[in-house]
C-alpha cells in the first residue's frame, strides 16, 4: 500500500476537481455535521413534542416532512436524531481506530506468537456476522447509547487492525527502518516516529470508511430495537417504529430512511476522496 | 519526401503533453533515420524523453500525449494519417516492442506458447495448430532450450533471462519490419545480458529488422548498435556511427555521459569520474538557446541566444553543439587524472569476518516438505573477509550470490548463522540489538533503493540528526552545526536540511543517507548497491564524493554491486562471490587481470564496455544460477564453468591457490595453466587482439 507524500496534498484541490464526489461528499458530511450542531435551534419543535390531534400529517407548512403516529414532527426529529446518529457512530469509529491502531501497530511489528495470537483472534470475531454478534452482546448488555458504542467499537477493532498490521509490515522492511535499527533505537522510538507517521493516511482513509460502516450499523440497532430506546430520536428506531404506519403514511419511513442513506452515501464519497487524496496510486483495494 | 531506403523515417517531430500546467513539448523536432538491418541505440538519462520519443514514433502515446508537429513514414506509410483501425493493425505486425520488464509484459495465467501464438493468430492468419507451430519455431529461434516443452510453461517456471527470451521471440514471430527495444536487459544479470544481446544481434541480422534500443548503458550500445543518437531533454544532441560518436565526442553532453562512465581498465588512483553538474531540465523549465547550456562546460555566450540546429560533422554525423570544432580530436583529454592519493601503508584491522555462514529455513511450498527433511537455503555459506581502515572491498557477484545477506550479517540486520565477527578486535554478537553503542556508531550502511532509504515524513536534516543526538550525544546546538557540516561534505546546500524526501532527487536522497550514515562517524561503511538505481552522471559523483569522503575520514567500505565497473573503479580489492562463497579474491589490479577464477572470466567478458575500440573475447556462461536449496557437488560453479576440466570439478571441492600481493584463486585448475590458458586477457584493443 502506497503511503502518502504531503507532496499529494499540494495537488489535493486539482484531484479534487476531478472526481466532484469528493465535493458532493465533503459538503454533505458537512453540512450533518452543521445540523448536528444547530439543528435543535433551528428545529420549530422539540423531538418529543405531541399532537395527537395532527397524527400522521403529510407534509405541510407547519409539518415540512409532516408528522408521526403521535403527532411530533419528523424534521424536528430527524434534525435532533443527526446528534446521535454522529456521536453514537462517530464514537464507535474511534473507538475500533485506537484499539485498532494499537494492536495493528504491535503485532504487526513484533510478528511471532504475539501476531499470531491477535490476528487470530481478531479472525475470530471477523467470522461472526456483525449484526448477530452486536445483537448478542446488546441483548447481554442491555440496549444504551454507552452499549451500542462499545458493540460498534468492538465489531470494527479487527478491521482497522488489518489494515494498520499490513502497512506496518511493508514499512518495517524499508531502510529507514532498518537504519534506525543500526543506529540502536528503541521498539518504541522505531514504531513511533519512523513508522506511525506513515500509518496515519492510510489509517484516516480505513477510519472514514469504518464510520460510513458505523452509521449504518448504529441505524441498523436503532431499527431493531436493540439501540437507543424511544422515545428518542434515533434514524433507525424512526425507520422501525414507521413500518407499522407505512401504508397510511409513506412519509414517516420515507425521510429517516432518507437521511440515513444521504449520509452514508456522502461519507462513502468523503472516504473515497481522501483515498484519492492520501493514497495516490496503487489503493484500489477495499 | 519519404526516403524509401529506411524503414523508419521520422522527420522534425515534436510531442506534446497535456499537463496540469498546459501543454508541454518533451520532445522537440527530432528527426532520425533507421534502415533495415540496423539497430539505433538512443540514450540519455532518464527524463530525457526516450520512451516518450519511441511511442510516439508508434503512435503510442497516452490519452494526453499528442504529436503537434512533423512526419512519421514506416517504410513508405504515412503514420500521421492513417486512421486508429489502420495503425491497430500495423503494431504487432510490423511494428513489435520488447519492454524491460519481462513480468509485468506476460500474462502470468497464459501457457508461454498461447501467448506467442495469439500475436501470430491476430496478424498473420494462421490456423491454432500452425500458430503454435510457430510459436515453437519461434522459441527454437531465440535458442530456448527445449522450445517444446517451455511452450508448455508459464511465466512464473522461467527465469528473468528466459522470459526476456519468450519476449523478443513474440517480438520477431510476425516478422516485424521495425522493432523498439525498451532497456530489454536493464533488469537482467551481466552474464545473461550479455547472452541476450549477442541473441539480438544475431537475430536483427537474419531477419534483416530495423530496431530502436532505448538504453541508458553506453556500454550496451557500444556493444550492439551501428548508430547512436544521444537525446537530452527531448532533442537529439548528437548522432552518428558508434564509432564517430564514441570516438570524436562531438557535443558537451556525449563527453560528459562518457566521462561518467567508470573502467574495468583503470581504478579511483588513475582516473576520477567527471560528473556532469545540475540535472536535467524539467520540459517546463527549459533554458533559452542550448538546453544543455546551464551544465556545459564549453558554454559562451551566443551559446544562450538561440537553440543551436544540428550540423553535419562529417558525414552521417551529426552534433547540436555550435563550438563542436573545439572538441575535435580531444576526445582522450576529457578525463582528469588523479593525484596519487592513495596511502600505500597498510591501516589497522578494522573488520575481521571468519567463515560465515547463514541459512534460510525454506518455507515456502510444501514439495520438499514432504520428503522429510528441512531444506535450507544457503544464501552465504563460508565467507570469510578481513578489512583494513581506510580501504575498500568491493564484492561482485550475480544477483541471489548472497554478497547483500553477508553485508547483512556483517552489520547485523541478519542472524549469522555461525562465524564470527570482529570488529576492531572485539567480537559482535549476531544481532544488532544486542550490540553496544559503541559499535553500532562503528558499523553504518547505505542502501540500495534512495525512496525507501529516508523517512518520507522526516526532513532532511532530522535524518541526518538523529544518529548525531542518540550516538554521540551532542547538545541541540552541537547537533545543528555538525548537521550543516555534513551536508557540506556531501555537497548539498544548507537550505536542504529543512527539505522532505519527496522534494529531492534520487541522488540527492542518496547524498543524505550518506551524511545520516557519516554522522555516527563510523569505522566501517556498508554499501549495498549505492548506486545502482541512479543515472550514469550521478553515479559518477556519488562515486567521487565515497572517495573524497574516505580520504578525509579514513572510514572503510564495503562496496556491494553488480557492476563490475563501478566496483573496479572504487575498491583496493575485489571479491568474487557466487553460490554464496568466495571463488577469487585479490586487488583490484590482480583480480581484473589474468589469471583469473573461470566464473570472474565469464564475468568480466560479459560486462558491456563503452569503448567500441575495445574487443572482448566471448565467453557466455550456460543456464541460470543454480538454487541455494540445492548447491551442485564438488565445485559449485562445475554447472556453468567454461572451462570444466572433468569429473573432479564434480566430485571435489577445489583448492585455494595462492598468488603474490595476497591474491588468492579457488580452482581445480593450477594457477600456471590458467595463466597459459589465459593469455594475455580479455580486454584487446582493436587491432592488438584478434578481430571476429
Amino acid at each position: 500500500m502506497a503511503t502518502a507524500n504531503p507532496a499529494m496534498v499540494t495537488g489535493l484541490f486539482r484531484r479534487i476537481r476531478r472526481y466532484p464526489t469528493t465535493y458532493i461528499g465533503f459538503a454533505i458530511v458537512f453540512l450533518f455535521l452543521l445540523i448536528a450542531l444547530f439543528g435543535p435551534m433551528l428545529a420549530p419543535y422539540t423531538y418529543t413534542q405531541q399532537n395527537l390531534a395532527a397524527r400522521l400529517q403529510p407534509p405541510s407548512d407547519d409539518h415540512v416532512f409532516g408528522t408521526d403516529q403521535f403527532g411530533r414532527d419528523i424534521y424536528s426529529r430527524i434534525l435532533y436524531g443527526s446528534r446521535d446518529v454522529l456521536v453514537v457512530a462517530g464514537s464507535g469509529t474511534a473507538l475500533a481506530v485506537f484499539f485498532g491502531l494499537l494492536l495493528g501497530l504491535f503485532s504487526g511489528y513484533r510478528g511471532g506468537m504475539f501476531d499470531e495470537i491477535v490476528m487470530r483472534l481478531m479472525d475470530v470475531i471477523l467470522s461472526i456476522p456483525p449484526l448477530l454478534l452486536a445483537m448478542v452482546i446488546l441483548f447481554s448488555l442491555g440496549p444504551s447509547r454507552v452499549n451500542v458504542i462499545i458493540v460498534v467499537g468492538f465489531l470494527y477493532i479487527p478491521m482497522v487492525a488489518r489494515v494498520v498490521r499490513s502497512v506496518v509490515l511493508e514499512l518495517k522492511t524499508r531502510q529507514f527502518v532498518e537504519a534506525a535499527r543500526l543506529r540502536g533505537e528503541s521498539s518504541l522510538y522505531v514504531l513511533y516516529k519512523e513508522i506511525l507517521p506513515n500509518v496515519l493516511p492510510p489509517l484516516a482513509v480505513e477510519a472514514s470508511m469504518r464510520f460510513s460502516y458505523s452509521i449504518f450499523l448504529v441505524a441498523s440497532l436503532g431499527f431493531l430495537g436493540l439501540g437507543v430506546q424511544p422515545p428518542s430520536p434515533d434514524w433507525g428506531l424512526m425507520v422501525g417504529e414507521a413500518r407499522t404506519w407505512f401504508h397510511q403514511a409513506r412519509w414517516v419511513l420515507y425521510f429517516p430512511a432518507g437521511a440515513i442513506a444521504v449520509l452514508v452515501v456522502g461519507v462513502g464519497f468523503m472516504s473515497d476522496g481522501l483515498r484519492r487524496m492520501l493514497l495516490p496510486g496503487g489503493a484500489s483495494d477495499a | 519526401m519519404p526516403d524509401h531506403d529506411a524503414v523508419l523515417n521520422v522527420e522534425n517531430l515534436t510531442v506534446t503533453y497535456n499537463t496540469e500546467k498546459g501543454p508541454l513539448d518533451t520532445v522537440r523536432n527530432v528527426s532520425l533515420k533507421i534502415a533495415p538491418g540496423e539497430i539505433y541505440g538512443l540514450v540519455g538519462e532518464s527524463g530525457s524523453g526516450k520512451t516518450t520519443l519511441a511511442r510516439a514514433v508508434v503512435r503510442y502515446l497516452p490519452a494526453n500525449g499528442l504529436i503537434s508537429g512533423g512526419a512519421i513514414h514506416l517504410s513508405g506509410t504515412d503514420l500521421l494519417n492513417l486512421p486508429k483501425a489502420e495503425m491497430r493493425r500495423i503494431w504487432g505486425a510490423r511494428v513489435t516492442m520488447v519492454h524491460q520488464d519481462p513480468n509485468a509484459s506476460i500474462n502470468p495465467s497464459m501457457l508461454i506458447g498461447e501467448q506467442i501464438a495469439e500475436v501470430v493468430r491476430a496478424h498473420l492468419n494462421l490456423s491454432k495448430k500452425e500458430a503454435m507451430a510457430r510459436a515453437v519455431e519461434m522459441l527454437k529461434k531465440v535458442r530456448m532450450p527445449d522450445p517444446e516443452a517451455v511452450a508448455n510453461r508459464y511465466a512464473h517456471q522461467l527465469s528473468g533471462g528466459m522470459l526476456q527470451r519468450v519476449l523478443i521471440a513474440t517480438a520477431i514471430a510476425t516478422n516485424p519490419e521495425f522493432l523498439i527495444m525498451d532497456e530489454p536487459t536493464t533488469a537482467l544479470d551481466v552474464t545473461t545480458e550479455a547472452v541476450i544481446l549477442d541473441l539480438i544481434h544475431e537475430l536483427m541480422e537474419e531477419y534483416n529488422t530495423a530496431v530502436l534500443f532505448i538504453t541508458h548503458n553506453l556500454g550496451v550500445v557500444a556493444r550492439i548498435c551501428d548508430r547512436i543518437g544521444v537525446l537530452y531533454a527531448g532533442e537529439i544532441m548528437e548522432e552518428g556511427s558508434i564509432r564517430q560518436v564514441f570516438k570524436d565526442r562531438l557535443h558537451p553532453y556525449t563527453r560528459g555521459l562518457l566521462g561518467c562512465v567508470p573502467r574495468v581498465d583503470a581504478s579511483r588512483k588513475d582516473i576520477a569520474l567527471s560528473a556532469i553538474p545540475g540535472f536535467i531540465p524539467r520540459p517546463d523549465e527549459l533554458p533559452d538557446g542550448c538546453v544543455f547550456g546551464p551544465r556545459c562546460d564549453f558554454v559562451e555566450e551566443a551559446c544562450r541566444a538561440e537553440r543551436p540546429p544540428l550540423v553535419d560533422a562529417a558525414r552521417g554525423h551529426q552534433t547540436a553543439c555550435r563550438r563542436w570544432e573545439l572538441m575535435k580530436g580531444k576526445a582522450e583529454e576529457a578525463r582528469e587524472i588523479r593525484e596519487d592519493g592513495g596511502t600505500e601503508e597498510l591501516g589497522h584491522v578494522v573488520l575481521e569476518a571468519r567463515n560465515i555462514k547463514k541459512y534460510f529455513p525454506f518455507t515456502g511450498g510444501f514439495g520438499p516438505l514432504l520428503k522429510g527433511k528441512r531444506p535450507v537455503v544457503k544464501a552465504v555459506d563460508d565467507i570469510s573477509v578481513r578489512m583494513r581502515s581506510s580501504f575498500t572491498m568491493g564484492i561482485v557477484g550475480e544477483s541471489g550470490c548472497g554478497k547483500t545477506t553477508l553485508a547483512r550479517c556483517i552489520a547485523g540486520l541478519e542472524e549469522a548463522t555461525s562465524g564470527e565477527i570482529e570488529l576492531e578486535g572485539k567480537k559482535l554478537s549476531y544481532s544488532v540489538t544486542s550490540r553496544p553503542r559503541e559499535i553500532l556508531k562503528k558499523i553504518q550502511m547505505v542502501f540500495q533503493n534512495p525512496d525507501a532509504s529516508l523517512n518520507p515524513q522526516h526532513p532532511a536534516g532530522d535524518s541526518v540528526a538523529r544518529p548525531l543526538i542518540l550516538l554521540r550525544n551532542m547538545s541541540k546546538k552541537q547537533v545543528r552545526e555538525r548537521v550543516a557540516e555534513l551536508f557540506e561534505a556531501v555537497s548539498l546546500p544548507a537550505d536542504y536540511i529543512d527539505r522532505l524526501p519527496h522534494e529531492l532527487s534520487g541522488g540527492e536522497k542518496q547524498r543524505v543517507a550518506i551524511a545520516r550514515a557519516f554522522a555516527a562517524d563510523p569505522a566501517l561503511m556498508i554499501c549495498d548497491e549505492p548506486i545502482s538505481s541512479l543515472d550514469v552522471s550521478v553515479q559518477a559523483s556519488l562515486m567521487n564524493l565515497l572517495t573524497d569522503l574516505q580520504d578525509s575520514k579514513g572510514t572503510s567500505y564495503l562496496f556491494i554491486s553488480h557492476d563490475l565497473a563501478a566496483v573496479r573503479h572504487i575498491s583496493d580489492w575485489i571479491a568474487v562471490v557466487y553460490l554464496g562463497r568466495l571463488w577469487e579474491i585479490g586487488s583490484a589490479e590482480d583480480v581484473f587481470v589474468p589469471p583469473y577464477h573461470p566464473y570472474t572470466e565469464a564475468l568480466l567478458s560479459a560486462i558491456p564496455i563503452p569503448d567500441p575500440e575495445i574487443k572482448q573475447d566471448r565467453i557466455r556462461l550456460k543456464g541460470s544460477v543454480p538454487s541455494a536449496m540445492d548447491i551442485p557437488s564438488g565445485c559449485r560453479f562445475h554447472t556453468r564453468c567454461p572451462r570444466k576440466i572433468g569429473e573432479i570439478c564434480e566430485r571435489e571441492e577445489p583448492p585455494w591457490r595462492d598468488r603474490p600481493d595476497g591474491h588468492r584463486i579457488c580452482c581445480h585448475i593450477p594457477i600456471e595453466e590458467l595463466e597459459a590458458l589465459q593469455g594475455e586477457g580479455l580486454l584487446k584493443k582493436a587491432g592488438v587482439g584478434g578481430d571476429k
